[in-house]
């Protein structure tokens, strides 16, 4: 018997959409001087916020996200049935911290910068599935912590190549409910891992975008529809670089997706911020989705939005070995409330 | 002064030039780690095939504050330690020529960690 929810190979569309009732960011200075930077709930002063260490203020923003959408909806902690939470740090460090001052029980999530839309997926699956009534997903990442984990001592003042990408300050939460007003998820389609072969743990971009790519076809093959059933496709995180391989991956598969397929680490900040090619890091698509696409989407301005969270997942271990970077992307559907 | 510094202004920039190039113009696995390494010992071959010693005269500390003029004080304290003391020279010249740098970089580095307080 196949699973009447499940639409070809990869994709599920809800019986009952879940609905988005609650979303919201927490940014650092520099993405609140992006182009966005209006759209955020709430900002920190500096990148520290008056703790001792930036895992501590990662940790912090992640809890301020998910306790900030909490309130929203006018709930408390016991209304939530899960909390579904990732971060970039070993052992999803961010997270287990702030999930100690949520009483929700936690499942957490690793996904790279996939955290965001793997946890909306996951999340719209156990409501619709009927294992619970209200859910919030989020995803945090801090540039100092990352780049301490993943790259260089950040004193170091190492040159970063123009295909990097700069991770985000930031975390997003979006609480989940089965019944409310607000933005709806309608289907989901589960990434499959991707790996072409790139090593460069500087140029996730390129590593990525064949992942999304992939998703973004299989989305459009088990649905049987293509690029005119959106308003805007937008990846979290390919960057610039990442950004123009997929749109000519798409055009050689046949889609004619250039205007209406945007990404959030290009999105969320201005070129003038030297940032190279760009956004990065579970926190950036949480940011920018928890934000402006929802705005955009309550408002009107958009009706149906592709969501397709990208994750590079390579540890610092497996990059030094000489390992490439196995990819992937998870895409979700947003559909403005009629 | 014109006289030292310019020649010190082109050879120290040459070496920063070719050590650029090599993060520009190669595949991104090679880092500044690899760089680094590479220029000490590439410093001290060239010292020990007597390139560098000549580069020294005309560029000065243009040739001895980066990092191949470190490989170059190791090499050539060995060379050095190796005539008057034999083959135990070669271990201990190359540490005792640069003990001024290496206690100077521990003893700076520890005085701005302790002003400046690193955390990344």
């Amino acid at each position: 018997m196949t699973a009447p929810k499940l639409k070809g190979k990869q994709t599920v569309a809800f019986a009952t959409p879940p609905v988005i009732v609650g979303f919201g960011s927490v940014v650092g200075p520099m993405e609140a001087q992006g182009p966005l930077g209006s759209c955020f709930h709430k900002i920190l002063k500096d990148t520290l916020d008056g703790e001792q260490t930036w895992e501590k203020t990662e940790s912090k923003m992640l809890k301020d996200a998910v306790k900030m959408v909490i309130a929203q909806a006018q709930l408390t902690d016991k209304d939530i049935n899960y909390l579904l939470a990732g971060d970039l740090l070993n052992q999803i460090i961010s997270t287990n911290y702030a999930a100690r001052d949520v009483s929700v029980p936690l499942i957490g999530l690793y996904g790279a910068c996939s955290t965001m839309a793997l946890g909306l997926a996951l999340g719209s699956m156990l409501i619709d599935g009927g294992y619970g009534d209200r859910v919030v997903a989020a995803a945090s990442s801090h540039h100092d912590t990352a780049e301490r984990q993943f790259r260089f001592p950040t004193e170091l003042g190492s040159q970063r190549q123009m295909y990097a990408q700069w991770t985000v300050t930031g975390a997003g939460a979006t609480l989940l409910a089965k019944q409310g007003y607000g933005v709806k998820v309608t289907h989901a389609t589960m990434g499959k891992i991707v790996d072409l072969g790139v090593c460069d743990v500087n140029n996730m971009g390129a590593a990525m975008a064949p992942a999304i790519t992939d998703t973004i076809i299989s989305h459009f093959k088990d649905l049987a529809i293509d690029e005119s059933a959106y308003d805007l496709v937008i990846s979290g995180d390919l960057g610039q670089v990442g950004l123009d391989i997929s749109k000519d991956l798409l055009r050689q598969a046949g889609y004619q997706l250039d205007k209406k397929f945007t990404d959030c680490g290009v999105l969320i900040y201005d070129p003038n911020q030297d940032t190279h090619a760009g956004g990065s890091g579970c926190g950036c698509s949480a940011v920018v989705i928890n934000s402006h696409i929802m705005q955009e989407l309550l408002a009107g301005r958009l009706r149906r939005v592709l969501f397709v969270g990208s994750g590079a997942l390579m540890s610092s271990t497996s990059c030094a070995q000489g390992e490439s970077i196995p990819a992937i992307g998870h895409a979700v559907v947003l559909e403005a409330p009629a | 002064m014109l006289k030292m510094v310019i020649p010190a202004f082109l050879v120290g920039g040459a070496l920063c030039v070719i050590a650029q190039l090599l993060i520009d113009l190669t595949k991104a696995s090679i880092t500044p780690g690899h760089v680094l390494v590479t220029y000490v010992t590439g410093g001290a071959i060239l010292t020990g095939l007597g390139i560098y010693g000549p580069l020294v005269k005309i560029g000065g500390a243009g040739a001895t504050i980066p990092l191949t003029g470190f490989g170059y004080t190791l090499a050539k304290g060995a060379m050095e330690a190796v005539e008057k003391k034999g083959l135990l020279g070669a271990f201990t010249g190359g540490i005792e020529a640069s003990a001024a740098g290496i206690a100077a970089a521990v003893i700076f580095g520890y005085l701005m960690a302790v002003i400046f307080d690193p955390k990344g």
